[in-house]
């Protein structure tokens, strides 16, 4: 065990010295999450004066920042298999495959480089927001559970997207894949807009959307009046759905050695 | 002791009969070459060999350790170098060299200075805080062999080393692979359809076709197992037939046939056979104007060995593009 969490810490240090050495990366990461801050933030600014209301607050900004938060953590991790395609491609795999680093490793520190991005970039929105007048509720503690809801959020999707990637071991596949799954679940969710204003079916719907779990989360501690057994129900959903797609890419892993 | 023991090896990748019971034995210190056309089964001997994937049948040992059952003994003996370059070519060769020592459970001031070592005995150490993307075809080919070596391994097994680079890095290349088995006291396992390679590195040689061993030797012994050398003695005075026939009955001569003057025949060894036909001829008083030998290349070996068939196989398992065997 220990060994495992030795070798995930030196694979995750390999792929985030990597990363390191692209500006333009590093530019997009801190940048991105702003952008999607201030265009929606002035698109949908006046939707929390609709009849019907469920904003909870009059500040759309306010309303927005947690989901944004999660929004981007969600799309960072569909994205994340591209990493393994691009080890897979490189025949990286296969050569430490030869060595006795931990197998485990070699999946799990994909998820978590993918879940530490998206901790950053939570961090940068909040602090936008801060600066942008949005005030958490739950304050120091509000902090910590929207991050660790982008946290896992990113880590539920990010072993699915390993998974995928592991299986299909195609970039045109993952990326039609992760296009697929991304729009569909962002739209389905309370991200941009009170979930009391979509239509009765995209609210059950979205009662078992994982990416409005991450929301839920992250707006009731933002938001007053938060609703603490509503915020932990979601965050342990998160934690399950984490540890049940990091098995899957685990699993996918071993069918992929059986490939080799 | 015997550093590989591979008893029987067979393994199946769909309707495709990769090994079918390939054995051999290579005894520690030595350098040992499979050779044999793309598809043959060297690589996937080379994978079973390096933990990579499971027979399904036979077995093999690694450095005493069984590849199937005791697995991580296997890996922590023995270092690997692809057939296509594993190298993380985001990152410099100096981490590569790092993380790799790392995950073999090295650390600390011993580490740096391993890898300092490889870097300076590989000849990449100007070029080692540099990322490997900018490195040319043969400095990354030395880094893969480095990575191979930072443990200093018992075992090194190296898949097609030379493949895709072009001649001089390949014989720079050769030249250090000599070194490395003269120095540190390493058992290679070498693959390669590289005639002159094999020729040149290996101690012995065992040549694979269609998933099985078909010879196996030192260079010399197979060269001399296929044709022996042949003798050419140019005779003066048009007693060219007395020649046959005393050239005949001396041991270790075979096939001796007359054309016109020339007097030609098969040896095992022409060093030891060629005193004796000139002394049995001189006794006869028979003239000699001048004797040649021509000794079979490994080329001949190669051929004989896994049949004509090979250049189409070449054709059709070529995966990496790369020119069939030098031949």
């Amino acid at each position: 065990m220990t060994l495992a969490v030795r070798h995930t810490w030196f694979m995750v240090g390999r792929q985030l010295r990597n990363l390191m050495r692209e500006p333009i990366w590093i530019a997009l990461l801190l940048v991105q999450p702003m952008v999607w801050l201030l265009l929606y933030g002035q698109l949908f600014k006046r939707v929390t004066h609709l009849p019907g209301g469920g904003f909870g607050t009059t500040s759309y900004i306010t309303f927005l920042a947690p989901a944004i938060v999660i929004m981007n953590a969600f799309f960072g991790a569909t994205w994340s298999g591209m990493a393994m395609i691009s080890d897979l491609d490189r025949d990286v795999l296969p050569r430490f495959l030869a060595t006795p680093v931990s197998r485990i490793s070699l999946v799990v520190s994909q998820i978590v480089r993918s879940a530490l991005i998206a901790v950053i970039q939570g961090v940068i929105i909040l602090v936008v927001s801060l600066a942008l007048g949005v005030r958490v509720h739950a304050a120091l503690l509000g902090w910590a559970v929207v991050l660790a809801a982008a946290a896992l959020m990113n880590a539920a999707f990010a072993g699915l997207s390993q998974g995928i990637a592991l299986l299909v071991r195609k970039e045109a596949t993952m990326i039609a894949i992760a296009n697929f799954i991304g729009l569909p679940l962002f739209f389905l969710s309370s991200t941009l807009i009170s979930i009391r204003q979509v239509p009765h079916w995209m609210r059950v719907a979205a009662k078992f959307n994982p990416v409005n779990w991450g929301v839920i989360s992250a707006r009731e501690v933002v938001l007053r009046g938060t609703d603490w057994a509503a915020v932990w129900l979601h965050l342990g959903l998160l934690f399950g759905l984490s540890v049940a797609t990091a098995a899957f890419a685990t699993w996918t892993f071993r069918a992929y050695q059986r490939t080799i | 002791m015997d550093a590989i023991v591979v008893e029987e090896l067979r393994k199946r990748y769909g309707r495709v009969q990769a090994l079918d019971g390939v054995s051999f034995r290579v005894s520690g210190g030595e350098v040992f070459g499979l050779l044999g056309p793309n598809g043959a089964g060297k690589s996937t001997t080379v994978k079973l060999l390096a933990t990579l994937t499971t027979p399904d049948g036979g077995r093999a040992e690694v450095a005493g350790h069984d590849v199937v059952r005791d697995a991580d003994a296997v890996r922590r003996s023995i270092g690997y170098v692809p057939q296509s370059s594993g190298v993380d070519r985001d990152a410099t060769g100096r981490e590569n060299l790092m993380l790799q020592g790392r995950v073999q459970g090295m650390g600390g001031r011993a580490l740096h200075k391993r890898v300092g070592e490889l870097l300076d005995l590989l000849g990449i150490a100007q070029a080692a805080d540099r990322v490997v993307r900018g490195y040319s075809g043969g400095m990354k080919r030395r880094l893969d062999v480095g990575l191979g070596l930072v443990h200093r391994p018992q075992v090194l097994f190296l898949d097609e080393p030379t493949t895709g680079l072009d001649p001089e890095a390949r014989a720079s290349m050769w030249e250090e692979l000599g070194r490395l088995a003269a120095g540190e006291s390493l058992t290679i396992l070498l693959t390669t359809h590289y005639m002159e390679e094999a020729d040149q590195l290996a101690d012995r040689i065992a040549i694979v076709s269609r998933g099985r061993v078909v010879v196996e030797g030192t260079p010399e012994e197979l060269k001399a197992s296929l044709y022996g050398e042949a003798v050419e003695v140019e005779i003066i005075d048009g007693r060219a037939a007395d020649a046959e026939a005393i050239v005949d009955t001396l041991e270790g001569v075979h096939e001796a046939s007359v054309e016109g003057r020339k007097l030609r025949s098969r040896v095992v060894s022409g060093a030891r056979a060629i005193p004796a036909i000139l002394s049995a001829l001189e006794a006869s008083g028979i003239g000699v104007e001048s004797v040649t030998t021509h000794r079979p290349s490994l080329d001949d070996v190669y051929l004989h060995y896994t049949g004509r068939e090979f250049a189409a196989e070449d054709a059709a398992g070529g995966r990496d593009g790369d020119a069939p065997a030098a031949r």
